[in-house]
């Protein structure tokens, strides 16, 4: 059965929240990101490393990471609950569900663990 | 001579559920639906549907027509025929007990779930509990429901979560409680709708409202049982 205990935030209404907080940072990151490589004409490694090495860059960064993670975890969650349910494809749903639940958890820690290190490491 | 196609389905007869057609004289009459289907009863007494008040109060023959959910009785054939076809089915997503009857149980345990009446632990005043015009105005556009469930059938959130996801008709109904003025179990309206699914999966595709036969809008109070979750959140 399809239990809401691998929802993001366990409520309908802190979902629904974080979905949207969520897509604001990451619109907000992506438009500062494709405006910042347009306005600066001829962008090189040592400009865009200063770029990250301010604090509020990282911060920034790093609430964009993890918003996508969060994002993606809710969005996907829907999908799976919508589609890999006993009731549209039987009783490998479960397996089913749980492995892609496990394989989109595994890719969120991953890439957050990552980009932490690429972010904050030296 | 009209051409209708029918979902046939006798389960204790047929392995698969097969379409059959046709051939109806409608005289050149802009009938109903459902008169169309009366003459084909006519013909063969073996197909089955659900009519009772044809004049579209009862809720009993919400059927698919040519792609959409609609009522039989009150669906005349300009507005659904093309190219002289007529294909009917039963409404999508819920179990088929013969033809284009299917069984509503899914449907009427969300309906249950919403707990659609009254609730008011305050003492009874003598006569009545009384409501200004612009109190009963809110209930406006909600309480014409006549659950024939044409919009839950039509939901994808309902297809994939019918056991979950209250679906449109029931969430409408949630909202006409939740706006009288003389119910006051709003909080324990509130937390019941509170997961993940039970409102929270409408995706907003609005099929509910494109074919609801009422003319209502099960989005909008759909939207309001949201505003008033965040507003209970915050
Ligand atoms: S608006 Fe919501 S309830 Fe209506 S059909 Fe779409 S998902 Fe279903
Ligand atoms: S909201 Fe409209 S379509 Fe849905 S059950 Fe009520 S009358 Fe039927
Ligand atoms: S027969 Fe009653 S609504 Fe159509």
């Amino acid at each position: 059965m399809v239990t809401n205990v691998t929802s993001m935030g366990r409520s309908g209404v802190s979902d629904w929240l974080l979905q949207r907080a969520s897509a604001v940072i990451l619109l907000a990151y992506t438009v500062f990101i494709v405006g910042y490589i347009l306005l600066t004409p001829e962008l090189d490694y040592s400009q865009w490393r200063a770029l990250f090495d301010q604090l509020w860059m990282r911060i920034f960064s790093l609430l964009a990471l993890l918003s996508i993670v969060a994002h993606a975890w809710i969005g996907l969650w829907v999908v799976i609950t919508d589609y890999l349910t006993e009731r549209a494809i039987g009783s490998k749903a479960l397996v089913l569900r749980l492995l892609a639940q496990g394989v989109l958890a595994l890719v969120a820690v991953t890439y957050t663990l990552w980009g932490i290190e690429i972010i904050w490491g030296f | 001579m009209l051409k209708v196609e029918v979902y046939r389905y006798n389960p204790d007869t047929d392995k698969t559920p097969y379409t059959q057609t046709y051939e109806v004289d409608t005289e050149g009459k802009d009938l109903m639906v459902l008169d169309v289907l009366e003459l084909l009863k006519a013909q063969d007494p073996t197909l089955t549907y659900r009519r009772s008040c044809r004049e579209g109060v009862c809720g009993s023959d919400g059927m698919n027509i040519n792609g959409v959910n609609g009522l039989a009785c009150i669906k005349p054939l300009s507005e659904c025929v093309k190219n002289n076809k007529l294909v009917l089915r039963p409404l999508l997503g819920l179990p088929v007990i013969r033809d284009l009857v299917v069984d509503m149980g899914q449907f009427y345990e969300q309906f249950r779930k919403v707990e659609p009446y009254l609730q008011n632990d305050t003492p009874a005043p003598a006569i009545e509990r009384l409501q200004s015009p612009e109190e009963r105005a809110k209930l406006d556009g909600l309480y014409e429901c006549i659950l024939c469930a044409c919009c839950s059938t039509a939901c994808p959130s309902f297809w994939w979560n019918p056991d979950k996801f209250i679906g449109p008709a029931g969430l409408l109904q949630a909202y006409r409680f939740l706006a009288d003025s003389r119910d006051n179990a709003t909080e324990h309206r509130l937390s019941k709708l509170d997961d993940p699914f039970s409102v929270f999966r409408c995706r907003g595709i609005q099929n509910c409202v494109a074919v609801c036969p009422k003319g209502l809008n099960p989005t909008r109070a759909i939207g309001q049982i949201r505003t008033m979750l965040l507003q209970r959140a915050a």
